[in-house]
């Protein structure tokens, strides 16, 4: 159910992954109504530092207010759509390549995270998410009290 | 359905060019839609990480070729956790037909998407052709 975990190293193929891909390619093919982008839609690259990860994703050409992003404990979700270029009347593609429609991603994270200071950035068409991790979920140092 | 499902994973580029590049870096090939209006030709060229600084669009006789440069972005004392994409370079050509006015070409650059309005050259413009009565 939950997207990938952090600590998959690399880009491996997963055959989880790879069913996920198969199921939306045929849900796709049957559906009309409303296009969903691939499940794995937008690709997403997860940063680790001490107090908090990043979350980058590829993203080009969303509207960034019709975006949403929530955190509940350590599980990320971002869900928002492309929208498909208006055409009007008498005009026709030649080529269409990009693919529109509403996505959503969910990930877990390493660690529970402080929801209140998670921001959010869109810069060329690249979201960046800033996690930083919850006080209550941080490790505690234990001083060894020697008799 | 004619339209194709095209593969959501970026394309690396095959040798664009036929040439070897001096920067060491991945090219990839940019998704774009290609659509016609009666004034225009409109190219959406998907390059997230590009802006208006860092895109390049060159006519070159009949060839039209989009570049751009992403910076990878680094972030100092993290390290990659988990990995679905790569950034680099985008690279893509296309030929264009003479019925392109070729002094007439906008491109913009927004959220990552590169849009070139191709105006048609006038003389191709349809013309509605009056019928007088004899």
């Amino acid at each position: 159910m939950f997207g990938p975990t952090v600590w998959r190293f690399g880009r491996v193929t997963d055959p989880f992954r790879e069913m996920q891909r198969l199921q939306g390619e045929m849900n796709r093919l049957f559906s009309t109504v409303d296009p969903q982008i691939s499940q794995e839609y937008p690709p997403i690259n997860v940063w680790l530092g001490q107090e908090d990860v990043i979350v980058t994703a590829e993203a080009p050409g969303i509207d960034p207010a019709a975006c949403e992003i929530s955190v509940i404990g350590d599980t990320l979700t971002v869900s928002g759509k492309v929208d498909p270029e208006m055409l009007k009347e008498g005009e026709s593609y030649h080529r269409q390549e990009r693919s529109y429609g509403s996505f959503k991603r969910v990930l877990q994270l390493p660690f529970h995270v402080n929801a209140e200071k998670v921001e959010a950035k869109y810069e060329k068409g690249i979201l960046r998410i800033t996690l930083p991790r919850a006080e209550e979920d941080k490790p505690k140092k234990v001083s060894i009290q020697a008799d | 359905m004619s339209k194709e499902t095209k593969e959501l994973q970026k394309q690396s580029a095959q040798s664009p060019m036929e040439t070897e590049r001096t920067r060491n870096s991945k090219v990839y090939v940019p998704k774009v839609d290609i659509y016609e209006t009666k004034e225009a030709i409109i190219l959406v060229a998907d390059m997230p990480g590009v802006d208006e600084k860092s895109v390049d669009v060159v006519l070159d006789k009949n060839i039209l070729t989009i570049s751009g440069t992403a910076e990878p972005l680094s972030f100092k004392d993290y390290s990659i956790g988990y990995s679905e994409y790569d950034v680099g370079d985008y690279q893509r050509a296309f030929t264009i037909s003479d019925e392109v006015d070729k002094d007439k070409i906008e491109a913009t650059v927004k959220n990552g998407v590169l849009r070139l309005t191709l105006h048609k050259a006038e003389k191709v413009k349809a013309r509605k052709i009056a019928i007088k009565a004899a």
